[in-house]
C-alpha cells in the first residue's frame, strides 16, 4: 500500500513541482521585466479570463471536443477499412500506398481551406480537416498490422487449409489490433490540432463558436489573457481525448495479453 | 521402384530458387505409413525445404513429389491428416493455450464444444492440462513448445512434420521432450519427418536417418537405426547408441568435404 502510494508519488510529485515552478517563473518574470498584459497577461489575469469567459468556453470545448472526435472516429473506421483493402489487394497497396505515406509528408493543414470551401463553413468543414489531418497514422497502422505477421503463421493457416476469410478474421485482424492502437494515440491528438484548425479558417456558424475561433476572436480583440485561455482550453481537451484513448489502448492491450506495456521501446 | 503403399514417396524432385540457388537436387526418398525419419544435415542442405515440400507450401522445379498417393500441393486437402511443427511455437498470443490447440479444428468448422475437448485431451499429453487457461505469454519456452506440439497432435496427424522443433530449447528440457515424443509415437505411430542439426536427437527418436549435404542439397546416407521402443533415457549411455551417433556424425563430415 504505502509502496504503492511512493510510487504515485513518483510519478505525480516532479511533474507538479515543475508546473509550480513554471507558474512562478511566469509570474516573476512579467514582475521584473514589466511585460505588458497584451504580451503576456499573468497566470491571474489568465485564471480570471478564464472565469469571465466561462459560458463561452463550457461551449468552445466539448463543440471542439466533438468536432475532434467525429473526426477521429471517421478516420479510426476508414483508415481500418482502407488497410483492409491494401492487405487483401497487393496491386492497391502498390498503386495507392505509396501516395498514402508520401502525402503523410506534406503539410495537410495546409488544404484546410480547401476543405472548408469544400465541406461547408460549419461543423461538417472542421471534421474533414479533423478527418484528413488524422487519417494517414490509422491507415499506415492498419497496414502494418494486417500485413507484418510472422510468416510461419501464416504457414501454419496454409497448412490448416484456412480460407482467406479466416485468415483475415483469426490472423490479420487480431494481429492488428496493437498497431492500430498505437496510431490512435498518435491520430486522436491530430485530429484535435485538426479541429482547431479547421475552425480557425470556418468558425461555427451558429450562436456559439469552436476553440479556433474563440481564439481567432479573442486575438483580433487584442484580448491577450482571453487567448491564453483559449490554448489552456485547448491544452486540456487535448490531454483529455488522448488520456481517454490511452485508457482504452492499454485495456485493450492487455486483454490482447500482447507485450506492448512491457516493452522497451514504450516505456 | 515404387511402393504403392509409400505415405510419402519423392521421385528426383530438385528446387531452385529464383537467382538460381539450387536448394534441393535429385531427391529420391520412400516413406512406408507409420515411420518416423529425421532429415539432418549443415545448414543450407534444403531439409527444412524438404518439409515445406510435403507440406504443399512450394511445389518442386523438377520431379514428383506424392503424398498418400496425391501430389503433395493437393494432398493436405484431401488425402492426409498432415500437422506441422515449426521451430518457433508459433502461438497466437492473443488465444488462451486450449484456443490456440483447438485452432486447427476450428479452422476445419468443428463445433466448440468438441474441439475444446479435443484440445484439452492433446494438452493431457503433453502434460500441460494444468495451463489450458492460460495465455502463451504466461508459459515457459519449453511450455510453448508443448502447447504447439499439442496444436499438432490435435488433428490425429497421419503424417506429422516437425522442422526443429526443440533447437531453441535448453538440452534438459531438449531431451526431456525427446522421450515424450518417442513415447506418443509409439501410441500413435503417424508418419513423422524430424528436420534437426542434433544428431543424437536425431538417432534417438528415430527408425531412419536420411543424411544430407549441402550445395546444391541432396541425400547422402540413408541409415537404419535398430534400437528397440520404448526408448528412454539409458539408450543415450549406451555404447551402440555412441557409435551409431559415431558413425552419423562420419557421415555428415565426408559430405561435408
Amino acid at each position: 500500500m504505502s509502496e504503492a502510494v511512493r510510487a504515485a508519488a513518483r510519478a505525480v510529485l516532479p511533474p507538479a513541482v515543475f508546473l509550480i515552478l513554471i507558474v512562478l517563473g511566469w509570474q516573476l518574470a512579467i514582475v521584473v521585466w514589466q511585460l505588458p498584459p497584451y504580451l503576456v497577461p499573468s497566470p491571474r489575469d489568465v485564471w480570471a479570463a478564464s472565469q469571465e469567459h466561462a459560458a463561452d468556453l463550457g461551449w468552445a470545448i466539448p463543440l471542439t471536443g466533438a468536432a475532434a472526435l467525429t473526426g477521429f472516429g471517421l478516420s479510426l473506421v476508414c483508415g481500418t477499412l482502407l488497410g483492409l483493402v491494401f492487405s487483401q489487394f497487393k496491386w492497391v497497396q502498390r498503386s495507392i500506398y505509396p501516395y498514402a505515406i508520401f502525402l503523410q509528408t506534406v503539410p495537410i493543414v495546409a488544404v484546410a481551406p480547401l476543405l472548408i470551401l469544400w465541406f461547408g463553413y460549419g461543423f461538417q468543414g472542421v471534421v474533414a480537416v479533423s478527418f484528413i489531418l488524422s487519417l494517414f497514422p490509422i491507415i499506415t497502422a492498419a497496414t502494418s498490422g494486417l500485413t507484418q505477421i510472422d510468416p510461419n503463421l501464416v504457414e501454419l493457416f496454409a497448412v490448416h487449409n484456412a480460407t482467406r476469410l479466416q485468415e483475415l478474421l483469426k490472423l490479420r485482424l487480431p494481429n492488428a489490433v496493437p498497431y492500430i492502437v498505437t496510431g490512435a494515440k498518435i491520430s486522436c491528438g491530430l485530429a484535435v490540432i485538426g479541429a482547431i484548425v479547421g475552425e480557425i479558417y470556418a468558425g461555427f456558424q451558429g450562436e456559439h463558436i469552436g476553440l479556433g475561433t474563440l481564439i481567432t476572436r479573442a486575438n483580433a480583440a487584442l484580448d491577450t489573457s482571453y487567448v491564453f485561455a483559449g490554448v489552456l482550453g485547448s491544452t486540456l481537451l487535448s490531454i483529455a481525448i488522448f488520456a481517454t484513448v490511452s485508457v482504452l489502448g492499454s485495456t485493450i492491450l492487455a486483454r490482447w495479453h500482447v507485450a506492448a506495456g512491457r516493452d522497451s521501446t514504450t516505456r | 521402384m515404387i511402393a504403392s503403399h509409400a505415405l510419402l514417396s519423392a521421385q528426383s524432385i530438385s528446387l531452385v530458387y529464383r537467382g538460381g540457388v539450387r536448394a534441393l537436387e535429385n531427391i529420391s526418398l520412400e516413406l512406408p505409413p507409420g515411420q518416423f525419419v529425421s532429415l539432418v544435415g549443415p545448414s543450407g542442405c534444403g531439409k527444412s525445404s524438404i518439409l515445406r515440400l510435403v507440406a504443399g507450401l512450394t511445389a518442386p522445379t523438377a520431379g514428383k513429389l506424392l503424398v498418400a498417393g496425391e501430389p503433395a500441393s493437393r494432398a493436405r486437402r484431401s488425402a492426409v491428416r498432415l500437422a506441422f511443427v515449426f521451430q518457433d511455437p508459433t502461438l497466437l498470443p492473443w488465444r488462451r493455450v486450449e484456443d490456440n490447440v483447438a485452432l486447427p479444428l476450428e479452422l476445419a468448422g468443428g463445433a466448440r464444444s468438441a474441439r475444446i475437448e479435443a484440445a484439452r485431451s492433446a494438452l493431457e499429453l503433453v502434460g500441460l492440462s494444468d495451463f489450458a487457461r492460460r495465455f502463451p505469454s504466461q508459459l515457459s519456452g519449453g511450455m510453448r513448445m508443448r502447447a504447439s506440439l499439442a496444436r499438432a497432435l490435435v488433428v490425429q496427424p497421419e503424417l506429422l512434420l516437425l522442422d526443429e522443433p526443440f533447437a531453441a530449447l535448453d538440452d534438459i528440457t531438449r531431451q526431456k521432450l525427446n522421450t515424450e515424443l518417442s513415447r506418443l509415437w509409439e501410441q500413435r505411430r503417424w508418419t513423422g519427418v524430424f528436420v534437426t542439426h542434433n544428431i543424437a536427437e536425431a538417432v534417438f527418436l528415430s527408425q531412419r536417418v536420411i543424411v544430407m549435404c549441402a550445395r546444391p542439397g541432396r541425400i547422402i546416407a540413408d541409415v537404419q537405426v535398430p534400437f528397440e521402443f520404448p526408448r528412454t533415457m539409458e539408450l543415450r549411455s549406451r555404447p551402440d547408441f555412441a557409435r551409431l551417433c559415431g558413425e552419423v556424425m562420419s557421415l555428415l563430415e565426408r559430405g561435408s568435404r
